[in-house]
């Protein structure tokens, strides 16, 4: 050890367990502050964890790669999360099926206008065609987006990161929006959170109301379906 | 609780299974939430299911244990964003802009087709 005070450092820099106790510890003080403001929007748990992580890899000269190794346990659970949903849906079944017609309808429009909004804006903005067509997938969760990227030969580690920025921006967004709007149903609240920020924006929904969770959570798995068939037909349809 | 995370696997690797091999465009966690949908309703219907993960609230448990923390799992993917540094410096305000602009659009589009479907219903109902 004496020789080199870098052994130590260099042997845990590499090795996953470093990365996942960042990742669980960084998210645990930033999930406790989010806690202490009562929720706050702005004290989004996953976008400042998101950040002093990062800021953290880039200070210690560490690569994604290196840091994903460990990371990977945490990110594996993405898909689990998405069966055990069937848990909040089973037992809000009777209020979901009461307001299966809304909730179709709400998708179809909702997962059009997000597809189309951000192709249309992305090619206003002048963004190049590659970075058009990895925005696109945005409002579905990341597996999923990722996988539309891949079919589309765009870049898919550029859309997990727009869908991330997505939901955040939608968890920030949504309550501070729907409170002006003044609507009170908890139930179109929470479909829309789930429709265009995907998991993030169902993990935001549950904490304020759990009627908006389970909705959110319809929301989210019904857009990955109707978005994987949509996304292709918008970027021929619109995309230079 | 090990059962129950084991069936929550379960349904995951039979819904990727499934989706990769007959090559249908939808994720594999999507037909497992389906699975375990469907396990949960034949439970109530057939009391010969009733055992395992599937009793005493096994399942429920564990899922919401898993549902708790939701957010902590897109930590990692969204970490990946040190990998876009440069792009972000480029076109990093206009894509943050576009995706702005974009969920509220969608936000707003969704909740307010929602409401006014449901008022439809609502005053199609009370004729």
């Amino acid at each position: 050890m004496k020789d080199n005070p870098f052994s130590l450092w260099v042997y845990l820099s590499q090795s996953p367990l470093l990365w996942l106790t960042v990742t669980l510890l960084v998210y645990a003080s930033t999930d406790a502050v989010s806690l202490a403001t009562r929720r706050h929007p702005l004290a989004n748990p996953v976008l400042h964890a998101m950040w002093i992580v990062g800021a953290f890899l880039l200070l210690t000269g560490t690569s994604y790669t290196t840091y994903f190794a460990g990371a990977q346990f945490v990110h594996f659970l993405l898909g689990p999360a998405t069966v055990a949903l069937a848990v909040p849906l089973y037992e809000n079944r009777k209020r979901v099926v009461a307001s299966i017609v809304p909730m179709l309808v709400a998708l179809v429009a909702g997962s059009v206008i997000a597809v189309v909004s951000v192709v249309l804006l992305a090619e206003l903005a002048g963004l190049p065609r590659d970075v058009v067509l990895s925005l696109a997938p945005k409002s579905v969760t990341a597996g999923v987006a990722m996988g539309i990227a891949e079919s589309l030969h765009a870049d898919p580690s550029l859309a997990a990161v727009a869908v991330i920025l997505t939901g955040i921006m939608g968890a920030i967004i949504v309550t501070p929006l729907m409170n002006r709007t003044g609507i009170t149903d908890f139930r179109a609240r929470g479909f829309a959170a789930g429709l265009a920020a995907h998991g993030i924006g169902t993990a935001r929904a549950f904490q304020v109301d759990e009627i908006a969770g389970v909705f959110s959570g319809i929301a989210m798995s019904l857009n990955a379906l109707v978005t994987s068939f949509l996304v292709p037909l918008a970027v021929t349809l619109l995309v230079r | 609780m090990l059962a129950s995370l084991g069936l929550i696997l379960l349904c995951q690797l039979i819904g990727e299974a499934v989706v990769r091999g007959l090559g249908l465009p939808m994720p594999g966690p999507v037909l497992g939430l389906l699975l375990l949908l469907i396990l949960l309703l034949a439970r109530d219907r057939f009391a010969l299911l009733a055992r395992g993960p599937l009793r005493d609230d096994g399942i429920e448990t564990a899922s919401k244990g898993l549902l708790a923390h939701l957010s902590l799992l897109f930590v990692p993917a969204g970490v990946g964003v040190v990998q876009k540094l440069d792009l972000l410096a480029s076109h990093g305000i206009a894509i943050i802009l576009v995706l702005a602009l974009s969920v509220v659009v969608t936000l707003l589009a969704t909740v307010l087709t929602f409401r006014l479907v449901s008022r439809l219903l609502r005053q199609q109902d009370a004729r």
